[in-house]
């Protein structure tokens, strides 16, 4: 029961992009797509799972004084895995993403639940939170990928269905300000509501 | 002439917080006021450069020349990182209040992903140690002109009327958004 609310926070309550704010640089940046946003969704939990692994088998080892540049040491190793696969498994989505793959070191998300939840709970916990955690970032960059690719290229992962050109600045850097903007207003709206 | 069209494109057309994507966290977070907007942009200046010029040398002497390119990751975000401190150190004994006003924002640029954003951009464009330097600087600049229009902007939006449901960060992004329609302008300069 404590597991499942571990891992269910991260979706709505504590969604860490569309509640608490963070993570907005790869947010904004890579959602030019659906597939796109889930792919580096996806990466992001593979690093936070890990992570959060690590940082709660080694906490008690590491002095207090030392402990943020051990976290970050131990989640550039991760994220230096992830880019070595994705370069050789998916290569055409390491190049759409680029730049924000070697980024995910400074992910405020990765650091965050390191420090203020793998650093003080135990192994199954830490990976049901990095899990949830990581899958609810995955699912609001698919959501705001999806919402840009639709209003932005009129298609969705990829399929479309409408032909031409049509609000294409949704796609293009002022859209994701703008789309994001209005989705975390929807988001408080419905996070009233329930509570 | 190549140096005039680099400040160019760092500042105005690929402008890293409007246009790149990085550097957002500082962006919304600090922007409050034109005051802290300025203090931050000063230390990412300071930060950025520096790690740019270290992560440069760092690159062609060390992790080039040894084969081990796949450690820059890791190599860079821990410059950063030591760097950070250096200048919390500094700043700490030279000027007391700008470190109290930077507060929490000052450890936060290791994660700035701006810093590490550039460092690892100067790499990628093959840049020579000069072009990296002035790269860094007008990036930095850049960052710093976005920091303070929107701040700008901001003070002058705590006096109008928001629905209730757009204040605060809703408001914001779509402040930026607009902000980065006006700055796509600058597009067909390069």
């Amino acid at each position: 029961m404590n597991q499942l609310k571990n891992f269910s926070k991260g979706f709505f309550k504590e969604n860490p992009v569309l509640v608490l704010l963070l993570g907005m640089c790869p947010t904004l940046g890579v959602t030019s797509s659906a597939i796109n946003g889930l792919g580096m969704g996806l990466a992001t939990t593979f690093v936070l799972v890990m992570s959060n692994l690590v940082v709660s088998l080694v906490k008690s080892q590491i002095p207090d004084k030392v402990r943020i540049p051990s976290f970050i040491v131990i989640i550039a190793s991760f994220v230096t895995m992830v880019e070595l696969l994705m370069q050789a498994y998916v290569p055409s989505l390491y190049e759409q993403l680029g730049l924000f793959i070697p980024l995910i070191v400074v992910n405020c998300i990765v650091l965050g639940r390191a420090e203020a939840f793998a650093s003080k709970n135990n192994v199954v916990s830490s990976i049901f939170d990095g899990l949830g955690m990581g899958l609810g970032f995955a699912m609001a960059l698919t959501i705001l990928g999806g919402i840009r690719e639709m209003l932005g290229s009129g298609s969705i992962f990829g399929f479309k269905f409408i032909d031409t050109e049509w609000m294409l600045v949704f796609v293009l850097a002022p859209g994701a300000f703008i789309a994001l903007g209005y989705l975390i207003v929807i988001i408080n709206k419905i996070n009233k509501k329930t509570t | 002439m190549e140096y005039i069209i680099i400040i160019i494109t760092a500042i105005f057309v690929n402008n890293i917080v409007l246009s790149q994507f990085l550097g957002i966290c500082p962006f919304l977070g600090v922007s409050g006021k034109v005051e802290t907007s300025l203090g931050m942009a000063g230390a990412v200046t300071f930060v950025m450069v520096i790690a740019t010029i270290v992560t440069y040398l760092l690159q062609k002497y060390v992790l080039d020349a040894f084969g081990i390119a796949f450690m820059q990751t890791i190599t860079f975000i821990l410059v950063i990182a030591a760097l950070v401190q250096l200048v919390e150190i500094i700043l700490k004994k030279v000027s007391p209040s700008l470190y109290q006003a930077l507060g929490i924002f000052l450890p936060l640029i290791t994660t700035n992903c701006a810093v590490l954003g550039v460092t690892i951009l100067a790499v990628q464009k093959d840049y020579n140690l000069m072009e990296s330097v002035v790269f860094s600087i007008a990036t930095a600049v850049g960052f710093g002109l976005a920091l303070v229009i929107f701040a700008g902007i901001r003070e002058h939006l705590d006096m109008v009327n928001i629905p209730k449901g757009m204040k605060g960060i809703p408001i914001a992004l779509v402040v930026a958004g607009l902000l980065a329609l006006a700055f796509m302008g600058f597009a067909g300069l390069v």
